[in-house]
């Protein structure tokens, strides 16, 4: 097995791309709103719910703002890229995809050691769980692999693979680099070669000052209940529209403002003002609101709903 | 006579749940083999991470016809009856016989049960063992409603002997059993078929999978300890951590590397904990320094590089996770070189339970409760308070925050760069113990003291918010804490009245439970409570000296009913005898592995003292023993003969016959001999028990067994003459004063 070597950050998300669109992926782009993961764009929250087929791949861009070191940590970042695949139903050879994937983007499998390590996925925030593996290449996290079994509280049927990687941590081990900072965004050889610093030490440096430091916390608390009481009047709406006729569920912009509490409970959580036993209560808070979110989406079309049945009442 | 073969391939099946499902899977199947009738010689079970495997060894081809009678209802039984009778064995009134019984004409059926081949047999009971398989826990993938611990892709079941192997023919939610399965995922990817376990093992092996996972755990250990003899070094035994390892792969190639010079100077319980936890490391130790400096690495595959590339990357991640170990143990260093005042100031902010506060009352409490103790230890007073003050600190680091199974063990590390004294040092680490039945105890004084009043502190507090441990549920490991103290009063052979720590404790807490609420004249009503504690011994004089004091010094105190004073005189020492209850529960348990019966420890709980651990153990032996004599089991049934004629004539007169036996209304020589015996047995105990040499009490009173043995065999107790009746009565009484001086022998059964 010889195998061509990516050169840059973007040539590995650029091969990811390419081989999941051969794989029959609808290639997404990322959502537009401030999220912790990549498990929170619509694509996979809500589409692993519900019978119908789907299969996407997309980059995520995820906050943590937790995580803000100001650019100076070689591996933690508040502001990363997750590339995230969803394929419901899992197809029985999703391993085989999966590896497939890795030798896309320069892992040589006859010198690395791939090991599927247990490690059970669970998101208190959107009350979901699943069952899978980190995967491991020479003893290094490369991925996250998890069978959904619950997302919302709602049993998924059928199920719905999801692969997550962590592009950052993925990329320095292929490029072999110590320090995110000093990654090639672009091609090293390019007119104007950047650096993954280039693009994103200084904004490091600003979010993580305002994460920890300046964020107004009394305004947080207040975007924080104005998004969840947001999200709870947009789905008291009935479902019947009046002015186009139609039955139109507003599940996408309720789940929006379900994503912004969740988003605004990171930013608190950074600035250390939620206690220990609030936490808990602001995370049960958000998987309220995901929970009602997916309760609507499985009444819609996207979610399986057919006029049909609910008339016969299944 | 078939082999039987069973490999369901999966994908990979974490390593901690093989060892649970090669079990379940081995009872599972033979259970139900059996069951349907079929027997076997031997079966074993194996497992990989993506396979489960049952071999059985000669399996029967048939389970054996069998032929049931049923005896029915009567020939001119109602019509009710027998169509009853034809639903419960399925046949129909022509399939019955008539039979003559000596009820006369009784319908019989015969119902006859051919033997079915195994491989019917054999697809049963898989499949239902596949559908109802004990997982901890279990999904489901894709469309279909199958559990299995992760995707099931395929089954292997072959029936196989000398004339070839026959595929079982069953189907499970669309997967279909066959006589194929694969290699090692990267190594030897491609199917192959078998025909009995021994090809099997064989193909295997040659496509890279080492099927035995003890072989795989020996070769494992064989060749990491090899690697690093061969550079003097030697591999830190973790049974836990081989076993894990070895349920990780399939073809095991153990790569030994270097630690960078950085990390070195760790402390090597980081360096093992870090290199175990993230990586599932093994430690490699320089056994002339104690040092670790190397790891073993197992991987899953051969490669063309020997290894040289997984090693590098494997390398690479560990330094990154030790830099961060690296960070935090110099950020620790440097507060606790400052006295560690930073970490106690943030234990206040930390809390331990909700109701109990933060962790630095705690402290406080455990620090007042080990100077207490520490006389009764032969420790120092101020050593101990000094280190339970400390104790704790660790838990404020950044390195038991990241690793919180090095609590203690931090803390040693960080009480000797503070430059606390040695003993101060021992105790953050050794307080902790002992953690279960096996492990070890805290020997030095100041480790005794600081460990008993943390445990004790912890079971008073959960005693007084009412949080006990109920069935199996027990979540702050109070019954650990329970046997935790027992073992160290009784392996330490320490003299320790437990009742007055656990009044003080108790009322330590209820102090500060109510804090807040109590009116000032509570609050010092109970400050001072609890410092008459330490004088009086125990709650109730102590209570009353609270008043005694309050009353003489200012106004005249009265508890009036109904205040929450009044309440707590009454609930405090119900708390108090539940919690020593508790340990004397705790308490049979541990001596039941001693063979010291439960009705032994009963007999001695009744007796004065038991709260003094270690003196109601020597009672326990010295009666356990004297028990197992002739002459001390029959004394046991004397005694009871004696109290019970005693306890019925009192029951029956209305009065108590307690004194005046008197030996001149003896009218029988064994009665004489009996005043004689008690007397001289009387004299025996009260010394011995003075000198808490209790198998000498009990040896005196063993040898009341044969005097009264002649007693009752020679003398009528009831007689007509009622002088000498009352006599008899309380000579009875004496008896009984006299043995249950040693033991409350109404307790022991039989």
């Amino acid at each position: 097995m010889t195998v061509d070597k990516p050169r840059s950050f973007q040539e590995i998300i650029l091969r990811l791309q390419g081989y999941w669109a051969a794989k029959g992926c609808a290639v997404l782009q990322p959502y537009d709103m401030e999220v912790g993961a990549g498990t929170f764009h619509p694509a996979t929250t809500l589409r692993s719910l519900g019978s119908r087929p789907w299969a996407a791949a997309y980059v995520q861009p995820s906050r943590r703002p937790t995580d803000g070191r100001y650019g100076e940590n070689p591996n933690r970042l508040q502001h990363y890229y997750q590339y995230q695949v969803l394929i419901k139903p899992s197809p029985p050879d999703l391993q085989e995809l999966y590896l497939g994937s890795l030798a896309a983007i320069g892992i040589d499998f006859d010198y690395h050691d791939i090991r599927f390590v247990e490690d059970d996925w669970e998101s208190p925030t959107l009350g979901a769980w699943g069952l899978g593996w980190e995967v491991w290449c020479d003893g290094m996290e490369v991925s996250q692999f998890t069978y959904f079994q619950q997302v919302g509280g709602h049993d998924c049927h059928p199920v719905s693979g999801e692969l997550t990687y962590g592009l950052e941590r993925l990329a320095m081990y292929v490029l072999g680099i110590d320090h995110v900072m000093e990654m090639p965004f672009n091609d090293p050889d390019a007119p104007i070669p950047l650096s993954y610093g280039d693009v994103f030490r200084q904004t490091e440096e600003e979010y993580s000052r305002w994460n920890f430091d300046v964020a107004d916390t009394d305004k947080l608390f207040q975007f924080f209940e104005a998004a969840e009481a947001e999200c709870v009047r947009i789905l008291d709406h009935p479902q019947d529209d009046p002015r186009s006729g139609k039955r139109i569920i507003m599940v996408h912009p309720a789940y929006d403002q379900c994503i912004k509490a969740s988003h605004f409970f990171n930013l608190l959580d950074a600035r250390g003002v939620i206690s220990v036993t609030e936490r808990q209560a602001y995370i049960g808070r958000v998987r309220a609101l995901a929970k009602r979110c997916a309760d609507a989406f499985v009444e819609t079309n996207a979610g399986g709903w057919t006029a049909d049945a609910a008339a016969e009442g299944v | 006579m078939p082999d039987l073969l069973i490999e369901l391939f999966s994908e990979e099946i974490p390593a901690r749940m093989q060892a649970g499902a090669r079990e379940a899977l081995k009872k599972r199947v033979t259970d139900g083999l059996v069951e349907a009738g079929l027997t076997y010689a031997a079966a074993q079970a194996f497992s990989t991470p993506r396979r489960l495997v049952l071999a059985v060894d000669g399996l029967t081809a048939r389970s054996p016809d069998l032929r049931e009678e049923r005896k029915g209802p009567k020939v001119d039984a109602p019509e009710k009856a027998l169509e009853g009778f034809l639903r419960s064995t399925g046949l129909t009134r022509d399939q019955l016989e008539a039979r003559d019984t000596k009820k006369g004409q009784v319908w019989f059926a015969v119902i006859d049960k051919p033997g079915r081949p195994a491989a019917e047999i054999v697809a049963e009971v898989l499949e239902a063992t596949i559908r109802n398989f004990p997982w901890p826990k279990s999904m489901r993938w894709g469309t279909g409603s199958l559990r299995w611990v992760r995707p099931l892709h395929s089954i292997l079941c072959i029936l196989s002997d000398e004339n070839g192997a026959e595929i079982v023919p069953m189907d499970v939610d669309g997967i279909r059993a066959g006589d194929t399965t694969r290699g090692h995922r990267f190594m030897a990817p491609d199917p192959f078929s078998v025909v009995s376990f021994e090809d099997y093992a064989a193909k295997l092996k040659r496509a890279k999978v080492v099927l035995d996972q003890d072989e795989r755990a020996e070769h494992i250990w064989h060749a990491a300890t090899n690697a690093a003899f061969a550079s003097g070094l030697e591999v830190v035994e973790d049974k836990g951590l081989l076993t894990e390892v070895a349920g990780l792969v399939e073809w095991p190639v153990v790569l030994m590397g270097k630690i960078g010079e950085a990390f070195l100077d760790l402390p090597p319980e980081v360096l093992q904990t870090s290199m175990k936890e993230h990586q599932k490391f093994f430690s490699v130790r320089d056994p002339k320094t104690g040092r670790i400096v190397r790891f073993v690495t197992v991987a899953n595959r051969e490669t063309p590089d020997d290894g040289e590339t997984i090693l590098h990357g494997n390398g690479k991640v560990l330094a990154a996770r030790l830099s961060d170990a690296a960070f935090f143990w110099g950020n620790d260093l440097k507060i606790a070189q400052d006295g560690m005042e930073e970490w106690l100031d943030s234990l206040s902010h930390v809390t331990f339970q909700s109701e109990l506060g933060s962790q630095a009352l705690r402290i406080d409490r455990i620090a007042t409760l080990a100077r207490e103790i520490a006389p009764m230890v032969g420790a120092d007073p101020d050593l101990a308070e000094q280190a339970a003050r400390v104790a704790k600190a660790d838990l404020a680091s950044e390195m038991v925050y990241e690793f919180p199974e090095l609590q203690g063990i931090m803390g040693r590390y960080y009480a000797q760069a503070a430059g606390l004294p040695a003993e101060v040092a021992e105790a953050c680490e050794m307080h902790y113990k002992p953690l279960g039945p096996a492990d070890d105890l805290p020997q030095a004084p100041v480790s005794v003291a600081v460990a008993l009043a943390d445990k004790l502190d912890t079971l008073a507090g959960f005693w007084a918010i009412d949080e006990k441990p109920t069935g199996s549920k027990d979540p702050f490991a109070l019954r650990r804490a329970a046997l935790g103290i027992i073992r160290i009063i009784l392996e330490h052979d320490l003299r320790i009245g437990l009742e007055r720590l656990i009044d003080m404790q108790l009322l330590t807490h209820v102090l500060a439970l109510n804090l807040d609420t109590a009116e000032e004249r509570d609050r010092f009503f109970l400050e001072h409570l609890v410092d008459e504690i330490a004088r009086h011994g125990v709650f109730g004089a102590a209570f009353h000296a609270v008043i005694d004091k309050l009353t003489h010094k200012d106004e005249p105190v009265e508890i009036e009913e109904g205040t929450w004073l009044a309440r707590l005189r009454k609930s405090l020492p119900e708390m108090s005898d539940d919690l020593l209850a508790f340990f004397h529960d705790r308490l049979k348990v541990h001596l039941r592995g001693a063979g010291i019966r439960h009705d032994v420890i009963d007999a001695c709980l009744a007796m004065p003292q038991a709260d003094d651990l270690r003196l109601l153990v020597k009672r326990a032996e010295a009666l356990n023993a004297a028990l197992a004599t002739e002459d001390g089991e029959n004394l046991v049934q004397g005694f009871k003969r004696a109290n019970n004629i005693l306890s019925q004539a009192e029951e029956k007169d209305g009065v108590e016959y307690r004194f005046g036996a008197d030996v001149k209304f003896a009218e029988d020589a064994t009665e004489t001999a009996l005043f004689a015996a008690l007397d001289g047995a009387d004299a025996a105990i009260a010394p011995a028990l003075q000198a808490e040499d209790f198998t000498a009490a009990m040896a005196a009173m063993a040898s009341l067994r044969a005097p009264i043995d002649a007693f009752f065999e020679a003398v009528q107790i009831n007689t007509d003459n009622d002088i000498v009746r009352r006599n008899r009565l309380n000579l009875l009484y004496r008896i009984r004063e006299t043995c249950l001086r040693v033991a409350d022998l109404t307790r022991i059964e039989g």
